[in-house]
């Protein structure tokens, strides 16, 4: 093994090189999470005339409330079942692209269009398309006998957020699924097609595990996509009710702060927030690193 | 070709801003009064009209109003540009955000302060007792200018009615009529549902309890200090929201969203009746095309003793922050007796849905003959009048009241779907409303 370490003379132009990122992950990063943590031992009211230090209380208030603890279950929830429909639809979306020889440019581009529409656009669009009243698809349900309400059904409320948030992010998994897919090597899958092995079996037992690198890569970038990014679908669909059926920890983040103004304990639920992603992150960082090689 | 059109536009315009610019030095700076409100669409024309009507009438001052997004988002940017000392001088509240407002001693300068530093005319008795009421402190001063007050009332869909045989121009009275009529249209095939609810909150169970003379909080309402505890789950609201649970099951309630959203329901010919805010008429009378509206006042329960009392209002008033030159609040103060002035508050009255917010323009609008003409169009007026208002039906002041509407919303979901009796969801809804009250009161302790 060769070293590929480039070594500067003097400090001045490496540091004048990592001066950009640097100054982007503090501003937008460390400042900010500093004063999420420097906030959530506060309480203060809305505009900030009286502050008083509370120490952990804000999390000790959180931990308490019942609420608190219901909406972590409907994240998990949540979470879980966006991931797996996101990337079960998209790994069957790569699958059938992966055979596809002619025209499929423009499947993939009509598969991978979903991703440049914004979260709240996706909402709104999920919104209109099966509001109760108006609602095209809730028309055809009650044309089937379903009978659409996700105002009241806390259940249909949960299914619509988990569509509509898994269809954005088919897209994102199927690029990786399919470029997993492209780069694994026909010979192994010929050879196993030799010993007599049928196309399932070889998918289950040859493209699968080859391609489990790339789905443990997506089950953690999608578990982070459905804690934070899905935001704007809860609020353009279903504002987190009916009741709390729908009301996600970011989710909570917001409604605390920016509507209720309660600064303390939304700063208290980032803080929580932000230590999952990070050991989300640590999680990734390590088993990926184990893992990638055969 | 487009972008040279554009660059040309970018300098015209810049030009224009430069003539405008030293044209208003030429003569003297008019001093620039920043009003951030929250009414969007057609609403957000007509505040522009009354700001730019209210510039053309004097030289000295401009109000220059600027659309800050729906009401939370309004007072959110608020208090944000306060924290950042880059407030306006005027901010639209609505009334859930009077008991935040109110506790923030520092930073809100009372109106009856203002006017009367300003040398202005200032009676509080010119104003409908209802609206003063809500935003008077306990000594009697009014803190915030009152700016789009509405009440919610009763509309109902007259074709229905006629189909279902009914008195196309007799809308129901009690809460019995509702259920029998409901049934009526129901059986008769008229509509599949028969009433709905915008602001779930606030028509059934805050103006509820204010028409039928029973207590929302203790304290007056909050009115008398923030130590006050929640008390809608008394024994005639449960019993009326356990009415409305029953009626969900058989359509004769149908429960369509929190806020508006339960509007397309209406409009679409789905639900006979619809219960909302006055201020809801302009969008009826846009969106209702295929039949005629009729309204009339909020049902109550006949046997409640000293029902039907009067209704509160809603919407929202004209809060004056603190921390600006002398000259700002002048042109504040000036504009706020333009915008109270019988002749514009009538025309907002007529085109809005709003309610009128002096006697002297409520008489104006009448003598005009626009009641007459436009029948219905004082029942919001006549509705919050009915009676002098008592500690029940003064209003709400309650800390932290978003979140507990949101509270509210959401146990009263729960019982809709059935998740829980009207008994528990009231209870569950009092229980966590009441630890938000109690935050408040620790965080505004002094």
């Amino acid at each position: 093994m060769t070293d590929k370490r480039v070594s500067f003379a003097g400090v001045w132009l490496p540091a004048a090189l990592l001066a950009p990122q640097l100054a982007i992950t503090g501003v937008f990063f460390l400042w900010p999470a500093s004063q999420a943590i420097y906030q959530s031992v506060l309480r203060q009211d809305a505009f900030g005339l009286s502050v008083k230090f509370v120490g952990l209380d804000n999390f000790v208030r959180l931990f308490e409330d019942p609420n608190y603890l219901a909406v972590v279950r409907v994240t998990v929830v949540f979470s879980a079942a966006t991931a797996i429909l996101s990337m079960g639809l998209a790994l069957l979306l790569a699958v059938a692209a992966d055979r596809v020889l002619r025209g499929s440019t423009v499947y993939k581009t009509l598969v991978i269009w979903p991703y440049a529409v914004a979260p709240v656009l996706a909402g709104v669009l999920w919104w209109l398309m099966f509001n109760p009243s108006i609602g095209i698809i809730a028309y055809l349900l009650r044309g089937l006998g379903v009978s659409w309400n996700h105002v009241l059904d806390g259940e249909q409320a949960m299914i619509l957020i988990i569509v509509a948030a898994a269809w954005k992010q088919v897209s994102y998994n199927f690029v990786f699924f399919l470029a997993g897919l492209q780069s694994i090597p026909r010979s192994l899958l010929e050879a196993g097609a030799i010993d007599g092995a049928g196309p399932v079996k070889r998918f289950f037992t040859i493209t699968l595990p080859l391609l489990s690198p790339t789905t443990f890569f997506l089950v953690v970038v999608n578990l982070v996509y459905a804690f934070f990014d899905t935001f704007g679908i809860v609020h353009a669909t279903t504002n987190g009710g009916p009741g709390q059926a729908t009301t996600i920890l970011v989710y909570k983040v917001f409604r605390d702060g920016f509507i209720g103004l309660n600064l303390g304990s939304s700063a208290a639920q980032s803080v929580i927030l932000m230590i999952v992603v990070i050991a989300l992150t640590v999680i990734q960082f390590r088993f990926i690193e184990r893992r990638v090689h055969y | 070709m487009n972008i040279f059109r554009t660059a040309g536009s970018i300098a015209l315009t810049g030009a224009a801003l430069a003539g405008v610019a030293l044209g208003s030095s030429a003569a003297h700076a008019a001093t620039e009064v920043v009003w951030w409100h929250a009414m969007g669409g057609e609403l957000g024309q007509k505040v522009e009209k009354i700001a730019s009507d209210f510039n053309a009438t004097q030289s000295d001052y401009q109000v220059v109003p600027v659309y800050k997004g729906n009401y939370t988002e309004t007072m959110t940017a608020a208090i944000a540009a306060f924290r950042a000392r880059e407030h306006p001088t005027i901010v639209q509240v609505f009334e859930v955000g009077t008991g935040t407002m109110m506790a923030a001693k520092g930073a809100i300068y009372p109106v009856y302060e203002l006017m009367e530093k300003s040398g202005e005319p200032f009676d509080p008795n010119a104003y409908l007792q209802a609206v003063v009421g809500y935003y008077t402190d306990t000594d009697g001063n009014m803190l915030s200018m009152p700016f789009n007050s509405s009440t919610p009332i009763l509309y109902y869909n007259k074709n229905v009615f006629e189909k279902a045989g009914l008195d196309a121009n007799t809308p129901p009275k009690t809460w019995g009529d509702v259920e029998e009529f409901s049934r009526k249209i129901i059986d008769a095939g008229a509509a599949p549902c028969g009433f709905t609810t915008g602001w779930q909150s606030w028509v059934q169970l805050e103006n509820f309890s204010s028409l039928h003379n029973v207590p929302f909080a203790s304290n007056a309402n909050g009115f008398g200090g923030i130590d006050t505890v929640l008390e809608f789950n008394g024994p005639l609201q449960k019993r009326h929201i356990a009415n409305m649970a029953e009626w969900q099951k058989s359509k004769i309630f149908d429960y369509g969203g929190r806020r508006s959203d339960s509007a397309p329901k209406f409009y679409s010919g789905e639900c006979a009746m619809y219960m909302n805010s006055s201020a809801a008429l302009a969008g009826i009378r846009t969106n209702a095309k295929d039949f005629d509206v009729g309204v009339g006042m909020l049902p109550y329960y006949e046997d409640v003793d000293g029902a039907p009392q009067n209704s509160i209002i809603g919407g929202a008033t004209l809060w004056v922050l603190s921390g600006h030159g002398d000259e700002e609040y002048k042109g504040a103060a000036k504009f706020f007796t333009y915008l109270s002035s019988p002749e514009v508050q009538s025309w907002w009255h007529e085109e809005t849905g709003y309610l009128p917010i002096t006697t002297a323009a409520y008489d104006l609008t009448r003598e005009q003959g626009y009641y007459k003409e436009n029948p219905g169009a004082d029942t919001s007026v006549l509705q919050m009048n009915l009676n002098p208002p008592t500690e029940n039906s003064k209003g709400l002041r309650l800390g932290n009241f978003v979140q507990i509407r949101d509270v509210i919303n959401e146990e009263l979901e729960e019982v809709w779907s059935g998740a829980k009796s009207a008994e528990q969801g009231l209870d569950d809804a009092v229980e966590r409303g009441n630890r938000l009250l109690r935050e408040f009161e620790d965080q505004n302790a002094s």
